[in-house]
């Protein structure tokens, strides 16, 4: 790898428009606007070119003007059509910023006739030119396109800090905002001008294709990690500002290996962007696939080990099974087995309660321990006690109780099964005779099931 | 006490806590609500009831201003909202907001304080501490910092109802806070309903259950499109304005409203 000073301005100008995107694109995110940034994005380009035939000059702040007003007409054409076409908000922006679009790629065509502004260097980016075009700060060559984008993150940053409150509130409660009298319209509008202007400035950067991944993708990730606003918009900048070191890296480093030339920058950004959201996904604490596998496989099992104990404290009832065992085939085999067909369920139940030493095995046969049956009288006890509420309160027919409390016993923790047992105080057995167990002095043998595993761990208390 | 027992409060506009006069409300020129008149006295905790479709949240929305009017004027004591904010604290429907929002519980009660906060500033500790306040008062305290989509349904009603609580209005409007909650946080809102009107504050409640109608509230709007009747709960809550209100949608007047729909 050759690292020179046009890498290191390369990189500068691609951590500048990712931190800028990031920022403005979460609220885009927030708000579940996100196409918003898909059109407004395209739709600025006749702003651009028109801005560009007026003045004949590429000058940053001309651009953010004609970025600006172009980026409210957009808002506000998509709101008249979707409200006097009646046309759904998605269809009317299809409409609009995909004619704007078009009129500024004919303009711009026209223009670049006479000048150098070229439609694929909109389209797709030229980060590698940026380091070309340089003005002087105080005797230092800093290239304008950095300058450009450098001046719009401050002007982000400076607008979330000060707003901060307010935006959280009309991103999240647009009617009370309103109520309150912080308009959340005017709201709307001001984000709109913002991610005009931002993505005008990240063009030279990204062009108007990909800076719509660089708006949307880091929130999308955030949303995944973060659960507060703070955090949210400092994972997404955070995020898009290594997505694009790395996506630099990448693109003049990865392609030599297969003894190809350097790619895209901005292609290798978005790539690099796209597979941190793959990997949030995949990885996210609590909404990750893989922590929602982990937790669903928890509670099967967990309800394996209970269903295990239920059975034991059943067959402790039967006067001619003494020393209250069973063997793994007579677990399969009892009439609605929840085992029946499936050993492994059973192996790893039985596996868990003996490590746990709620269960011993001796010859084949599997015993309760004395804590072991304890647990699962409490869990026979919320079962007939369900049965009862079923048959008695839900005239549920005798045939179909079981299935109804099999479920419920397992979410039933001591205060719900104390209700329930004062609503059939006196009552000592199930619609079908069968004894109801006592209740049992031991509170944690009522805990069902460990509150993580409940719910995927989303009922967790979070500190 | 003496001044208000001597004028009525139908008389005198400033002694009403909403004063409405024919308000016409249009969503695509089809009249939601039509020519409704209201005079509510202070003080009070105000039912309003309807079938579906009857402007029950749409009246609501054109009080605070969320919705344009095509007509008419509204009044919070006297003056129009948008002098009285400070005077209104709102509950929207649960459903109005996105549950999966980075934020906690804390953060969105003391949503209720940022017209208090003012511009620029931050929610300091004094006004988070209000805000911890407010969700003890709902039995939230020792769940402030949970994300709100942690919550269940009847919690996630009970912080926004401590939201409104926070903002310490005099006329609140709460858009069916009872919808789909549980038996604990009903009981809570009753007590809420309660103690705010023994502070003198006034409640409108937009609400679906005619079986609870007498135990909650002492005053009632019945509506349907207009207001069908409007009073006291003893006198109003009759068999016969049940039927105006519920029954025999398809009046003439109504049949000419859905043409005039049609017609777009």
């Amino acid at each position: 790898m050759i690292w020179t000073s046009l890498d290191t301005w390369i990189v500068v100008a691609a951590v500048l428009a990712g931190a800028t995107c990031a920022l403005i694109g979460s609220f885009l995110v927030l708000k579940k606007v996100s196409m918003m940034g898909d059109a407004i994005s395209h739709a600025v380009l006749p702003g651009i070119a028109v801005a560009f035939i007026l003045t004949g000059s590429r000058a940053g702040p001309v651009m953010l003007l004609g970025a600006a007003l172009v980026g409210v007409l957009t808002a506000v054409l998509v709101q008249l059509i979707h409200r006097h076409a009646r046309l759904e908000e998605g269809a009317s922006m299809g409409v609009v910023f995909t004619v704007l679009f078009a009129i500024g790629l004919i303009l711009i065509e026209q223009a670049a006739r006479n000048v150098d502004i070229h439609p694929e260097h909109v389209l797709f980016g030229a980060v590698e030119l940026v380091p070309l075009h340089v003005v002087s700060l105080g005797g230092w060559d800093v290239p304008r396109g950095v300058v450009l984008l450098a001046v719009m993150l401050v002007i982000n940053v400076v607008l979330v800090v000060l707003f901060f409150k307010e935006l959280r509130l009309a991103t999240f409660d647009p009617e009370l905002a309103t109520a309150l009298g912080i308009n959340a319209t005017a709201v709307h509008y001001v984000l709109m001008v913002l991610v005009a202007m931002t993505t005008v400035a990240a063009f030279e950067v990204v062009g108007s294709i990909l800076v719509v991944a660089m708006l949307i993708v880091p929130g999308a990730i955030a949303w995944l990690l973060t659960r507060r606003l703070l955090p949210f918009l400092i994972v997404s900048v955070a995020v898009s500002v290594v997505a694009a070191v790395v996506g630099h890296i990448a693109a003049i480093t990865v392609p030599p290996l297969f003894g190809y030339a350097d790619t895209s920058t901005s292609g290798s950004m978005a790539t690099v962007l796209g597979l941190f959201f793959f990997l949030a996904m995949l990885f996210a604490p609590e909404q990750g696939l893989v922590a929602r596998a982990w937790g669903t496989a928890r509670l099967r099992l967990s309800i394996g080990t209970q269903d295990a104990l239920g059975l034991l404290a059943r067959a402790a009832e039967k006067p001619e099974n003494r020393d209250a065992s069973l063997s793994a085939a007579e677990f399969r085999g009892v009439s609605r087995s929840p085992f029946a067909g499936r050993r492994l369920r059973l192996a790893a139940a039985l596996g868990l309660l003996r490590a746990r030493g709620l269960v011993a095995a001796r010859g084949g046969r599997y015993r309760a321990t004395e804590r072991g049956a304890e647990q699962g009288r409490a869990v026979l006890r919320s079962h007939r006690l369900w049965e009862r509420f079923f048959y008695d309160d839900g005239k549920v027919d005798l045939g179909e109780l079981h299935t109804a409390a099999d479920v419920l016993e397992h979410f039933t923790d001591s205060g719900l099964q104390h209700e329930l047992a004062e609503r059939f105080a006196g009552i000592s057995t199930d619609p079908r005779g069968n004894r109801i167990p006592g209740e049992t002095t031991n509170p944690d043998a009522n805990r069902p099931l460990e509150d993580r595993a409940l719910d995927d761990g989303s009922q967790k208390p979070r500190p | 006490m003496g001044l208000e027992q001597m004028s009525s409060p139908e008389a005198d506009g400033n002694r009403c806590s909403l004063h409405i006069r024919d308000l016409t409300v249009a969503y695509h020129r089809k009249p939601v609500l039509w020519d409704v008149d209201l005079d509510v006295p202070p003080s009070v905790v105000a039912g309003i009831v309807g079938p579906n479709g009857a402007g029950k949240s749409t009246l609501i929305k054109a009080v605070l201003d969320l919705v344009p009017h095509a007509s008419g004027t509204v009044e919070i004591f006297g003056k129009p909202y948008r002098k009285q904010r400070r005077l209104v604290g709102y509950v929207p429907q649960r459903e109005s907001v996105d549950w999966n929002y980075p934020i906690n519980a804390l953060e969105l009660v003391a949503m209720g304080l940022y017209r208090t906060i003012g511009w620029f500033r931050r929610v300091g500790p004094v006004y988070r501490r209000r805000a911890l306040q407010a969700l003890a008062d709902v039995g939230m305290a020792d769940l402030a910092h949970r994300q709100i989509s942690q919550l269940s349904g009847g919690q996630q009603q009970r912080i926004f109802l401590a939201r409104a609580l926070v903002q310490d209005a005099e006329v609140y409007f709460m858009d069916e806070p009872f919808s789909g909650v549980d038996a604990a946080t009903e009981k809570t809102i009753i007590a809420i309903l309660q103690r705010l009107r023994e502070a003198g504050k006034t409640v409108f409640v937009v609400h679906h259950d005619l079986e609870t109608v007498r135990d909650y509230f002492d005053y009632l709007i019945m509506l349907n499109m207009r207001v069908v009747s409007a009073g006291p709960v003893a006198e109003v809550f009759t068999p016969e304005n049940l039927r105006r209100t519920y029954g025999g949608r398809l009046t003439l007047l109504d049949r000419a409203v859905d043409a005039m729909g049609r017609t777009r």
